[in-house]
C-alpha cells in the first residue's frame, strides 16, 4: 500500500493522529490535495467544502488537545453520498430537482458520525436518486472507474466507492437498496458493507425504496469497515424500522472470532451471465476458506431468480410514492413555464427528473395503479417472504454465505445505458440479500487479467455483522488486494 | 399477471405527474414492456397460504410519547422554496 | 313518485394532542404561518415518521365509546395523490385495515315541541381510521399561498354506512359524534377551526326501493347548519333532476354554505386513483386486551346514558337534561350541586336557567364562573329552609355571581334573611288573616287546599316580607284544623 496518508487505513491514522505525529488538519489537508488532484479525472465529488471540513479537523485537533478525543474516527475524513442530509451542507440525489437544496437538517448517521469526531467530508456522487448500477445517471456527471477511467466504478453508490479507491477520502458512507455498496466496493477494489436492515437509521437518507435501503460504510479494509459501522449502528427513535439490538464493538469482535465457519455456496448464484474470471478469484477466495479449516457446503436458494423481478417491483412502487413529494412546491426545481398548479407538477417533475427516474416512476405507478396492486405488488411482497426463508433455511446449516458480488468487473461507459433490463439484471447477485433484509458485504478477491477488480460477496445472518466481519477478516488477513492502488 | 401490453403510458404518467415526450413514451413502452415481461415470470411462483413480506423484522407498536418539541424556524422552513410571500408557499391558484 | 334519501357521512374529527401525527413539532392552531413545522412536516429529503402514542389512545377511546371492535392488529397506508396542501404528495391513512370496526352513533331526532324529548336512533357505523391532516391554502386572485401549520395534525375518520334517510338525521349524527367527542376529551370540535369536517354521500331511491340509486359526495359542508342545508338542498337537486326525466350522475360536488349552492368538482371518470399500499416506513399497531381495558376506564359516561340516569336519579326533566347532557363539565356540575343540596330539581334550575343566562351575558365560559355547585346548593338549602324567600334568592344570586361570595354571607349581609318572628306574634296575624276572608275558609274547609294561599299575602305583609313561609304555611294549618 502507498505510504501516502491518504492512502492509510482508519487503524493507521488514529494511531497517527493518538501519537500526535500527524494532525486531523494536515491528514485533512493532505486528502484535500489528493481530491483536488485526482478528482478531475474521478470525478467522485459533486461538491466538496474545504473551509468545512478544515473547520471539522481544527475542532477535532483542539479536542484532542484537550484529552478529549472520542475514538478512532476522531479527525478522519469520512465522504458522504450525496443522499445523506448534513446539517448546512448541499443534498442533492444527484439530481437537477435538487442541485440548489440545502439541507437544514443532519441524518442520524452524520449526527452519529459528528459525536465520534470524524469529518463528514464532501457530497459523493451517485446514480440520481440511487437508481442505478454505475452513476451514469447522475444529473452532473459520471464518475470513472479509478482503475480504468473509460469504466463504471458501479452504483448507485459509485463516488463513495471511486472516492476511497482514489485516496480522496479515507472511508465513506453509501446506501444500498439492491447492492448500491457492495457492486461499486467489488468494482472499485474496496470493502463495502451493507448492514442489516433496522441497524442503521435510515433517518435523513433520501428514501428510494424505504422498505430495502440501508446506509453503510466504505473503507480500504475490514477493520475499518468493523470502525465506521459501530459508529453509525444503533437504535434511532426517528426511524420506526430501527431495530433496538445490542451494538457490539465490532472491532474488538473481529480479534476474538476465529472460526472456522460453516459456509454455504449457493449453486443459484454460480450460472449463465457469470464472468469466468470473477467465477475463477471467487472460487480461488472459497478454496482459501476451505484451506483454513472452514466447513465449505452446497446450499440452494431455489427462488433467487425470481429476485431482480420481486426487486423492480417492489423498488420502483416504494420510489413512485417517495418520490411524489419532489414537486417543485415547498423546496426543489420549479418549471418556469408552468401555467397553472396541474402543469406546475408536470413539468417540474418532467424537467427535474432523468431518465432512469422517471422510467422507475412510471413502472411504480402502474403496478400500485388500480387493478394490478394483487397481481404486482402484493404477489411481489409474497415471493419476497420465500426469499426470505431461502436464506433462513440455508442458516441452519451456514453461518454466511460465499458469492461473487457482480457478474462481472466493471464495464464500459455507456455499455448498458440503452437497456435497462440489462442493467438491472446485473444486480442478480446483490438483490436478494436486501429482499430479505440480510447484513452483505463486498471484500476485494481479485483483479481480471486487463487489471479490473473482482469483489467476494459475504452474506451473514440478521444481526449478525460482527461474525461477517470476523469471515472477511480472516481473508483479508492472508491477502493483500487492497495494496493494488490505481494508476491515476 | 396482467399482459404488459396494458401499461397505458399516458394513464400511468397522469397519476405520475410527469410531463413525458412523445420519444420518451415510446422508449419507456418497449424498456417497460421489457420489464414487464420478464416480471412475467413471477406467475410462476406458488404464492399460496404465503403472508406477504412488508418489513423484513415485524417489530409492532414503535411509537414516540406525545410530547412537543421544538420544530423549524420559519425562514429554515421555507430556505428553499421556490417562491414565498407572507411566510408562505407561493403556488400558481389551486382551483378545486 | 316518493323517494328516500340514502345518506352516509365521512366525519373528520382532529385528535387533540400536544405533538402532529408522525413527528413531535407542536400541533395548534392560530399560530403565525408556518412555525409549526419541521423536516418531517415540510417532507424534506430523507424524514421519516414516527407515530404518536396518544392519537392511537384517542382513536381508542373514541371507538370504545362508540361501541367498535378494536381490531387486534392494524396497519398504515399510503395514500398517494398529488395537492399542493399534502407536503409528501401522499397521505398516511389506514385503507383495509383500519383501527376500529362497526359500532354506532345513538343520535335524537328533534321532538315535536323544543322542550319534547324527539326519537332516538342508533346510526351503524363501518370503520373509524387514523391519518394526517392537511395544510391550508389561501387563495388569492393569481395565487394561493401555502401555510403548513395543519398539516401532519392528527385526524380521526369516522365513516358511517349509509343508513340515514334525512338532513335532521344527518344533522343529530354530527352533533352526536360532536358531543361524543368532546366529552371523551379526544377533540374540541370547533368546526370553524376545522377540527370538525364533514362530507357526505347521497343518494335518492323510489320508498320501497332497496337498491342504492347513484351516489353523490358533497364536499365542504363546513358547519354544523351547512351539513343540515347542503344535504336537503342536494336532496331536492337530485329529486328535481330525477322528476325532470334527468339521470344522477356519480360525481363529488362542492357546496357553498353562503349561496346554498353546489357545483361539480369532478366525475366518475375523473376519480383519483390512490394506489394505496402499505406505509413501509410504519410499523403495524398492535392492540391487547390491557391496552383497550386502560382505555376502558378512561371512558366517560355516553352523554345519552347520562341523560337517561339524570331522568331516574334525579327526576330532572327534559327541560333541564336537554340542556345539561350535551355539556359534560355542565352536567358534572350539576350533579355536584344536585348531590350537595339534596334538591336536584331546584338545583338543575338555577344551574340552567339563571347560571347560564348570567354567564351568557357576560360570556364567561363554566370553569371562570364564580358560583361553583356549593353555592348553588346552599342557595337551595336556604331557599327549602325558608330562610331567604325567592324575591331575595334573585337578588343574592345576582350578588354571588360577581363576587363568588356564599348566599347566607350575602343574605345577612344584605338583611335578606326571613327574620325569626315571634310566635304569638304571627299566631295574631294568621288569625286575623283568617278572619277576615271569610269565603276562603269556606274552600278550604271544603277541601281546597290551596285556598290556604289566599290568607299568606296579609300575613306576610304585616311580617313586611320577612316572615319564614314555611313557618306561615304551618301555623296556618295548625289553625285551620282546630277551626
Ligand atoms: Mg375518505
Ligand atoms: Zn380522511
Amino acid at each position: 500500500m502507498s505510504s501516502e496518508l491518504f492512502y492509510k487505513p482508519v487503524t493507521e491514522l488514529s494511531s497517527l493522529l493518538e501519537a500526535k505525529t500527524v494532525s486531523s488538519v494536515e491528514l485533512t489537508q493532505a486528502v484535500i490535495a489528493r481530491t483536488k488532484a485526482v478528482d478531475t479525472k474521478v470525478k467522485a465529488f459533486n461538491s466538496f467544502d474545504e473551509a468545512d471540513a478544515l473547520a471539522q479537523a481544527r475542532a477535532s485537533d483542539e479536542r484532542r488537545a484537550a484529552g478529549q478525543a472520542r475514538g478512532p474516527l476522531d479527525g478522519i475524513p469520512v465522504g458522504i453520498k450525496d443522499v445523506i442530509a448534513v446539517d448546512g451542507q448541499p443534498l442533492t440525489a444527484s439530481s437537477k430537482m435538487l442541485a440548489n437544496f440545502v439541507s437544514p437538517y443532519d441524518s442520524t448517521v452524520t449526527k452519529k458520525l459528528k459525536k465520534a469526531g470524524a469529518i463528514c467530508w464532501g457530497r459523493l456522487n451517485l446514480d440520481e436518486f440511487a437508481m442505478g448500477s454505475s452513476t451514469e445517471n447522475s444529473a452532473f456527471h459520471t464518475t470513472c472507474n479509478p482503475y480504468d477511467l473509460e469504466r463504471v466504478p458501479g452504483g448507485s453508490s459509485g463516488g463513495s466507492a471511486a472516492a476511497v479507491a482514489a485516496g480522496e477520502a479515507i472511508v465513506s458512507l453509501g446506501s444500498d437498496t439492491g447492492g448500491s455498496i457492495r457492486q461499486p466496493a467489488a468494482l472499485c477494489n474496496v470493502v463495502g458493507f451493507k448492514p442489516t436492515y433496522g441497524l442503521v437509521s435510515r433517518f435523513g437518507l433520501i428514501a428510494f425504496a424505504s422498505s430495502l435501503d440501508q446506509i453503510g460504510p466504505f473503507s480500504r479494509s475490514v477493520e475499518d469497515a468493523a470502525i465506521t459501522l459501530g459508529a453509525i449502528a444503533g437504535h434511532d427513535p426517528l426511524d420506526s424500522t430501527s431495530f433496538k439490538t445490542e451494538i457490539p464493538n465490532y472491532r474488538d469482535e473481529l480479534k476474538k472470532r476465529k472460526g472456522p465457519w460453516r459456509l454455504g455456496i449457493p449453486k443459484e448464484y454460480f450460472g449463465q451471465g457469470l464472468d469466468p474470471e470473477v467465477a475463477a478469484a471467487v472460487e480461488k477466495a472459497i478454496s482459501y476458506y476451505e484451506k483454513m479449516g472452514c466447513e465449505v457446503k452446497n446450499v440452494s436458494l431455489p427462488h433467487t431468480e425470481y429476485g431482480v423481478g420481486v426487486y423492480y417491483i417492489i423498488a420502483t412502487a416504494e420510489c413512485s410514492s417517495n418520490l411524489a413529494r419532489y414537486d417543485g412546491i415547498r423546496y426543489g426545481h420549479r418549471s418556469k413555464d408552468a401555467k397553472d398548479i396541474i402543469d406546475l407538477y408536470f413539468k417540474s417533475r418532467a424537467e427535474g427528473f432523468g431518465q432512469e427516474v422517471k422510467r422507475r416512476i412510471i413502472l411504480g405507478t402502474y403496478v400500485l395503479s388500480s387493478g394490478y396492486y394483487d397481481a404486482y405488488y402484493l404477489r411481489a411482497q409474497k415471493v419476497r417472504t420465500l426469499i426470505r426463508q431461502d436464506f433462513l433455511n440455508a442458516y441452519k446449516e451456514v453461518d454466511a454465505i460465499l458469492t461473487p458480488t457482480s457478474p462481472t468487473p466493471a464495464f464500459k461507459k455507456g455499455e448498458k445505458a440503452a437497456n435497462p433490463l440489462a442493467m438491472y439484471l446485473s444486480d442478480v447477485y446483490t438483490i436478494g440479500v436486501n429482499l430479505a433484509g440480510l447484513p452483505g458485504m463486498s471484500i476485494p478477491c481479485g483483479f481480471s487479467k486487463s487489471g479490473l477488480p473482482i469483489g467476494l460477496q459475504l452474506i451473514g445472518q440478521p444481526f449478525q455483522e460482527a461474525e461477517l466481519l470476523s469471515i472477511a477478516n480472516a481473508y483479508e488477513k492472508a491477502h493483500d488486494w487492497a495494496t493494488i492502488t490505481p494508476n491515476l | 399477471m396482467s399482459a404488459p401490453t396494458d401499461l397505458n403510458i399516458d394513464h400511468v404518467a397522469h397519476l405520475a405527474r410527469l410531463a413525458l415526450t412523445p420519444e420518451e413514451k415510446a422508449k419507456f413502452a418497449t424498456q417497460l414492456g421489457d420489464v414487464l415481461a420478464y416480471i412475467e415470470q413471477l406467475k410462476k411462483v406458488d404464492v399460496s397460504g404465503v403472508e406477504p413480506t412488508a418489513h423484513a423484522f415485524p417489530v409492532y407498536n414503535v411509537w414516540a410519547d406525545d410530547v412537543a418539541q421544538p420544530g423549524l424556524p420559519v425562514e429554515a422552513a421555507l430556505k428553499n422554496a421556490p417562491a414565498q410571500r407572507n411566510n408562505m408557499i407561493v403556488v400558481p391558484k389551486v382551483v378545486e | 313518485m316518493k323517494y328516500e334519501a340514502v345518506i352516509g357521512l365521512e366525519v373528520h374529527v382532529q385528535v387533540k394532542t400536544h405533538s402532529k401525527m408522525f413527528t413531535r413539532v407542536a400541533a395548534g392552531y392560530g399560530h403565525d404561518e408556518n412555525t409549526l413545522t419541521d423536516p418531517v412536516v415540510l417532507a424534506l429529503p430523507g424524514v421519516l415518521p414516527v407515530m404518536n402514542k396518544a392519537a392511537l389512545d384517542a382513536i381508542i377511546k373514541a371507538g370504545l365509546m362508540l361501541g367498535c371492535e378494536i381490531a387486534p392488529v392494524c396497519k398504515w397506508d399510503r395514500k398517494n395523490y398529488f395537492y399542493p396542501d399534502s407536503p409528501k404528495n401522499y397521505q398516511i391513512s389506514q385503507y383495509d385495515q383500519p383501527i376500529c370496526l362497526g359500532g354506532e352513533v345513538e343520535i335524537e331526532l328533534p321532538g315535536s315541541a323544543r322542550n319534547v324529548m324527539g326519537e332516538h336512533k342508533k346510526i351503524p357505523l363501518t370503520r373509524i381510521h387514523l391519518e394526517e391532516d392537511v395544510g391550508k391554502l389561501n387563495h388569492g386572485a393569481m395565487e394561493s399561498l401555502v401555510d403548513y401549520n395543519r398539516a401532519g395534525t392528527p385526524l380521526m375518520e369516522i365513516v358511517s354506512e349509509p343508513a340515514m334517510h334525512t338532513a335532521e338525521e344527518a344533522f343529530a349524527y354530527l352533533t352526536s359524534i360532536r358531543n361524543t367527542m368532546i366529552y371523551g376529551g379526544i377533540s374540541d370540535c370547533d368546526m370553524e377551526k376545522g377540527q370538525l369536517r364533514c362530507d357526505a354521500n347521497i343518494s335518492i331511491r323510489p320508498v320501497g326501493e332497496t337498491k342504492l340509486g347513484t351516489k353523490v359526495e358533497l364536499k365542504n359542508l363546513n358547519s354544523i347548519s351547512f351539513v343540515r342545508d347542503g344535504i336537503a338542498h342536494e336532496i331536492a337537486r337530485q329529486i328535481a333532476v330525477t322528476e325532470s326525466g334527468g339521470t344522477i350522475v356519480q360525481e363529488t360536488r362542492d357546496y357553498d354554505g353562503q349561496t346554498g349552492a353546489s357545483q361539480s368538482l369532478r366525475t366518475k371518470e375523473m376519480a383519483h386513483d390512490y394506489r394505496y399500499f402499505p406505509d413501509p416506513d410504519l410499523m403495524p399497531v398492535k392492540v391487547d386486551e390491557a391496552w383497550k381495558a386502560r382505555i376502558k376506564a378512561e371512558c366517560p359516561e355516553m352523554p345519552f346514558v347520562k341523560q337517561r340516569r339524570f331522568f331516574d336519579q334525579y327526576q330532572v326533566p327534559y327541560t333541564i337534561t336537554s340542556v345539561l347532557v350535551p355539556d359534560r363539565e355542565l352536567s358534572d356540575y350539576f350533579e355536584e350541586a344536585a348531590k350537595l343540596s339534596g334538591k336536584s330539581q331546584a338545583a338543575g334550575n338555577w344551574i340552567v336557567n339563571d347560571l347560564l343566562r348570567d354567564l351568557g351575558a357576560a360570556k364567561l365560559p363554566l370553569a371562570d364562573s364564580k358560583i361553583k355547585p356549593a353555592h348553588i346548593a346552599a342557595l337551595v338549602k336556604l331557599i327549602d329552609a325558608g330562610t331567604i324567600l325567592n324575591t331575595a334568592a334573585k337578588e343574592i344570586f345576582t350578588e354571588m355571581f360577581t363576587t363568588g361570595d356564599m348566599p347566607d354571607a350575602i343574605a345577612d349581609r344584605r338583611g335578606l334573611k326571613a327574620t325569626p318572628t315571634d310566635a304569638g306574634e304571627l299566631e295574631q296575624w294568621c288569625r286575623d288573616s283568617i278572619a277576615a276572608n271569610e269565603k276562603a275558609l269556606a274552600e278550604f274547609k271544603g277541601g281546597k287546599d290551596s285556598a290556604i294561599n289566599a290568607f299568606k299575602g296579609p300575613i306576610m305583609k304585616a311580617a313586611k316580607g320577612k316572615a319564614n313561609p314555611k313557618l306561615v304555611d304551618e301555623t296556618l294549618r295548625k289553625l285551620l284544623a282546630s277551626m
